[in-house]
Order: structure tokens, then C-alpha cells, then sequence
């Protein structure tokens, strides 16, 4: 059974319809790919998971129950983590005092610390513990924000563009790096991505959005050859 | 991580036994006015503080935290000069009840953000006095309330004051008690806002929707901090009541929260450390405005307009930001300074 099942859903803002009746699934164990032009919908996608945004019809589920009647900050209870695509940092704190944040929902008290430079330790950035997070280059902010998801050790972690601010080679190595995570933290991945080789070499299944709508899904090789996804982005790109 | 901590743990620890050491010799060259005088900044110290969880650490504004005050103090003044209940017993009510009102308030708070916030709770600071007055049974209206001379008010009539087998004069004595109290509640504030739950203030305040998807309760936060900094307001309230020795509307007049607000920009928000100096400023600088500077009419408020300013220019992070600045190492400086 999916864990995670977006079922139909439509989210409009004023005239616009920034999630038109759109599915989305994700099975225990999966990466799956969010792709499609700027303003596609895919954060506004993330934002309806999380809860920030209500949808105005459809329904979704995670681990078999309906996440609509799960309050905002209940999500990450229930096992779901995101990064941001414009970084959230808590940005007059440390980088340590960050991932400390993200175990808030573990109600570790004590262990809080212990979980918090273990995550740390594990992206690599232990030794910036005490540095003040709004120092750090973009790519080590979104970095810090993985390691905040981390800390509450979720079943489901979304991310949203993690590429961003990366240079050419850790652009690379992300996707391994995502694959390490899934599998080191028996994880499902959702991530929105514009790197074309990262999506598509890391995802198990991708879903396309164009204008709100799911206009394909399927293995990344499927998808590439899809005559409507072509249209969409060759379209954007005149 | 941990060694750095430790380091700031006991230089925390240091300038606190330091300041409590000063404070507690400080009366023998103060003089029995100034002495008075010195226990008022213990009051704005407190209030200071209660404001400093609101808006410092959460980032929610409160132009009306005088209103506050006033709750604690009119608690204390209906409580010892209505019913002669020893005053000592009614400083924490006094906090409990402004603390209840603070809860209350939190509630419709939470639709409200930035500006809304600050002038809503500008207006409770702008409506309370006509409540004070409309309910005049309790409050005694306009009159006010006399405390002097009642039976559970300690050192009637400036009578020298009994404690611990020491006698102290009364002004000595309000000098002590407020001192005393503002310590406890210091070390309060530090234990509280240095754990988990400062942390997620704080997080409030940097990002609310970091903070949500971190699991943060927003609204239960958000109310939790007004409650806590509503009751350090209504304690100081009380203590302010029982330094008057007498309360009515205008004890407690709307400039008092805009002072208070003031007062937390000076000491640095979000911090705790700067907060003698918000509340030296309170107490001192709309004086010294007027007796350095000019006594016609309006002088002193332009003169304070202008100290306020250049204070505010010269440390945009309040003297907390300042202590901070300084403290970290040059190389630090050297090599960061730039992306500040
Ligand atoms: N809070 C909001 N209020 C109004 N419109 C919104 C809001 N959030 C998103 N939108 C609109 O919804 C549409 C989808 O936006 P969204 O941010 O989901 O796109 P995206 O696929 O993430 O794009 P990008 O690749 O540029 O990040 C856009 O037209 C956007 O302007
Ligand atoms: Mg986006």
C-alpha cells in the first residue's frame, strides 16, 4: 500500500489553479521524483502535504490515514519532513540550535542533543555546530535545513529543489546522497528538482505538473520520451 | 559545541553572582533616596524582562504591557487596601492574575501580527484607565487606593522595617524586595528561555513556517509567551504598587508601555543580559533630559527624542548586541565582519 497518496487534489489561489485534480503517490522505500516548469505547482504540492496550504476538494493520505484532519504542526508527528525551496532557517540561531529545533516533535528532552549532533555528524557539519546559521553559504544553509528534517528521523522527507545553490560536481553527488539517506534512514523521498540528470537518475517513478496539471508518470525513462512533456518544456523554453 | 557552552554557562553564571554581590552592597553608598529610586529600575527590570519574552523572543510586539502592570498592580492595591492581605503574599497573585489576563489576551493575539499586534495592544493600554474608572466599586475610580498605613502593608508609615534581623528603612527595604524578586525571576527567565522552550521562541520569531513543520505548536507558544511575560508584568505591577504605596488611573498612564517597549529596543531583544541598562534608561533618562538639558516647555522630550535616537543608532542590538560584538574573538571579527 502507498504510504503517501495524493488523491485528486485542486488548490486554487483567486483565478489561479495552482494544483488542478492532481495524483500523486509514493510507496515505502521510494524516491520519487516532482518535476515541471516554474510555477508548475510542485511547492504548492509540498505546502498541501505539510498542511500549510488546505486544498479545496481531494483527499490524502499517509499511512492509511487521511492527513486532512492533521493540524499543521502535527504533520511532522505523523512522520513527514521537509526542506524549503527559498531556505527557512532560524537564522539568529546556530546551526546546532537549528537541528536541535527539528527534534522539537521527538520530545527527546535530554536526547535532544545527542540525536541533534548525530544528524549533524551525518551531513557532514559537526564542526559548524556553533556557527551562526545565516553565515553560511546557501549551500550549506540547505544543507543544515536536511539535517533539521533529519532530526525528527521521518518515515517521509520532502525536499525541495536540494540542488539549489550547489556547484556543478555536489550537484553530482547529491543524487547518491539521496539514495544514501533513503536507505540509511529507511526513508521514502519526494523531491522537486530542475536538474533534469539528478531527477532522473535518482527517482524510481517521476510525475510531471505543467499549470497545475499532472500531465505524466512513469519511469524516468518513460517520462523523458512522453510527447507531452516535451511539448511542456520545449514550450517553456521558446 | 559543548566546550564553547560551557565557557558561556559560567561567564553567565560569573557576571550574575557578580551583579547579585553588587547589588546586595549597593544600598550603603546609595542614601535612602536613591535607594528608592534604584528599586524602580528593579521594577522596570522586571517589566523589561516580560516584555523581552513577547517580543524579543517571539517576535509578537506589545505596545500595551503597562496595561499589564496595571493588573498586577491594582491586584495587589484591592488585595492589601480592601482586604488587608499581607502585600508580600500578593506579589505572586498579582503575577497570576495579569498572568491569567496575558492568557486571555493571547488568544485573539494569535489572528494578529507586526503592526495589528502592536495596536492592539496599544489599545488596552489606551482603554484600561476608563475601565479602571467605570468599575470604581473595586478600584476606587479616580480616588485610587490608598495603601499607606493599611494593616498587611509592611513598614507603615516609613517605619523602619524588620526582616531576617535586619532593620532596614523602608526605602532600603523596597530596594531588597525588588532586587530579591527580579533576581529569582532572572534566574526563571534564564532557566526557561535557555532550554528547549527559549529555543522554540526563538524559532517562532525566525521562521514561522520552518517552526510548524518542525512541530511547533504555534498558537500554544504564541499564548504560553504572553501569559509568561504578562505575569512578570503584573508582578512588577505589584511591586510598583507597593512602592507608590497608592494606585489610581493615572499610576499606570500609556507612555508607561510605550517607555517599556522602549526600554526591551535598549536592552536588546531577545536577549536577557542588556536589560539593567532598558530599564536605567526608563528610570533616569527622561530626568536627566530635563535637569542637564532645558527645563522650558517640551525641552525634555525633544532632549529625550534625540538621546533616544542617537542610543538607538549607535546600538541597533541594544546593549546585549554590544556585549556580544565585543566578546567575540578579533579573528571572528576579521573574517566575518564583512557578511554582518
Ligand atoms: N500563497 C499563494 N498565493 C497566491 N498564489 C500562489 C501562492 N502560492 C503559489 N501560488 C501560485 O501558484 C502557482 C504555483 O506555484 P508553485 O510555487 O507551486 O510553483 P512551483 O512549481 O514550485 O514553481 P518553481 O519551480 O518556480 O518553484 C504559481 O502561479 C504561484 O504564483
Ligand atoms: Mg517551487
Amino acid at each position: 500500500m502507498a504510504l503517501l497518496s495524493v488523491e485528486h487534489v485542486t488548490r486554487r489561489f483567486g483565478g489561479i489553479v495552482a494544483l488542478d485534480d492532481v495524483s500523486v503517490d509514493a510507496e515505502p522505500g521510494e524516491i520519487v521524483g516532482l518535476i515541471g516548469p516554474n510555477g508548475a505547482g510542485k511547492t504548492t504540492l509540498f505546502n498541501v502535504i505539510t498542511r500549510l496550504y488546505r486544498p479545496q476538494s481531494g483527499e490524502l493520505r499517509f499511512d492509511g490515514r487521511s492527513l486532512l484532519h492533521t493540524a499543521p504542526h502535527r504533520v511532522v508527528h505523523r512522520g513527514i519532513a521537509r526542506t524549503f525551496q527559498n531556505v527557512e532557517l532560524f537564522s539568529t540561531m546556530t546551526v546546532g540550535e537549528n537541528v536541535l529545533v527539528g527534534t522539537h516533535s521527538r520530545n527527546v528532552m535530554r536526547g535532544g542533543y545527542r540525536r541533534a549532533h548525530e544528524t549533524l555528524e551525518y551531513v557532514g557539519l559537526a564542526h559548524l555546530a556553533s556557527s551562526p546559521a545565516r553565515e553560511l553559504p546557501y549551500g550549506l544553509q540547505k544543507r543544515v535545513e536536511l539535517a533539521r528534517a533529519l532530526a525528527s528521523r521521518p518515515q517521509l522527507l520532502l525536499l525541495d529543489e536540494p540542488a539549489g545553490g550547489l556547484s556543478h560536481e555536489e550537484v553530482e553527488e547529491l543524487g547518491g546522497f539521496i539514495r544514501k539517506i533513503r536507505d540509511d534512514f529507511e526513508l521514502t523521498v519526494l523531491v522537486v528538482e530542475h536538474h533534469m540528470n539528478l531527477v532522473m537518475g535518482v527517482s524510481d517513478r517521476v510525475f510531471v505538473l505543467n499549470f497545475g496539471q499532472r500531465i505524466a508518470a512513469g519511469t524516468p525513462a518513460d517520462v523523458q520520451k512522453d510527447p507531452a512533456v516535451i511539448e511542456a518544456y520545449l514550450g517553456g523554453a521558446e | 559545541m559543548t566546550r564553547r557552552r560551557a565557557i558561556t554557562l559560567g561567564a553567565q553564571a560569573g557576571a550574575f553572582l557578580v551583579a547579585v554581590a553588587l547589588l546586595t552592597v549597593l544600598p550603603h553608598w546609595l542614601g535612602d533616596f536613591r535607594a528608592s529610586q534604584v528599586a524602580y529600575v528593579g521594577i522596570y527590570f522586571i517589566a523589561i524582562m516580560g516584555l523581552n519574552i513577547l517580543t524579543g523572543y517571539t517576535g509578537q510586539i506589545s505596545l500595551g504591557h503597562g496595561a499589564f502592570m496595571a493588573i498586577g498592580g491594582y491586584t495587589t492595591a484591592i488585595m492589601v487596601g480592601h482586604h488587608n492581605v499581607r502585600d508580600l503574599w500578593t506579589i505572586p497573585l498579582a503575577g497570576l492574575v495579569a498572568g491569567g489576563a496575558g492568557l486571555l489576551f493571547g488568544v485573539p493575539a494569535l489572528r494578529l501580527s507586526g503592526l495589528y499586534l502592536a495596536l492592539a495592544t496599544f489599545a488596552i493600554a489606551v482603554a484600561l484607565p476608563a475601565v479602571l474608572k467605570k468599575f470604581d466599586h473595586f478600584t476606587g475610580g479616580t480616588q485610587g487606593i490608598q495603601l499607606f498605613g493599611r494593616p498587611g502593608f509592611t513598614g507603615k508609615g516609613y517605619e523602619n522595617v524588620h526582616v531576617l534581623g535586619q532593620t532596614l528603612t523602608f526605602n532600603n527595604w523596597l530596594y531588597y524586595l525588588t532586587w530579591t524578586v527580579a533576581a529569582v525571576l532572572f534566574l526563571i527567565a534564564w532557566l526557561v528561555l535557555g532550554g528547549r522552550m527559549g529555543r522554540t521562541f526563538r524559532a517562532i520569531r525566525d521562521s514561522e513556517i520552518a517552526a510548524t513543520s518542525s512541530g511547533v505548536n504555534l498558537p500554544l507558544y504564541k499564548t504560553l509567551a504572553f501569559g509568561l511575560s504578562a505575569f512578570y508584568a503584573g508582578v512588577a505591577g505589584s511591586l510598583f504598587a507597593l512602592a507608590t504605596t497608592f494606585v489610581n488611573p493615572d499610576t499606570f498612564p500609556i507612555i508607561l508601555s510605550l517607555y517599556l517597549l522602549i526600554g526591551a529596543v535598549i536592552s536588546g531583544l531577545g536577549s536577557l543580559w542588556g536589560i539593567a541598562a532598558g530599564a536605567l534608561f526608563i528610570q533616569y533618562v527622561p530626568d536627566l533630559a530635563s535637569k542637564y538639558v532645558s527645563k522650558a516647555p517640551g525641552a525634555p522630550s525633544v532632549a529625550y527624542a534625540v538621546i533616544l535616537i542617537i542610543v538607538v543608532l549607535l546600538l541597533p542590538f541594544g546593549l546585549t548586541g554590544l556585549i556580544r560584538k565585543s566578546a567575540r574573538p578579533l579573528t571572528d571579527r576579521l573574517f566575518r565582519g564583512h557578511n554582518q
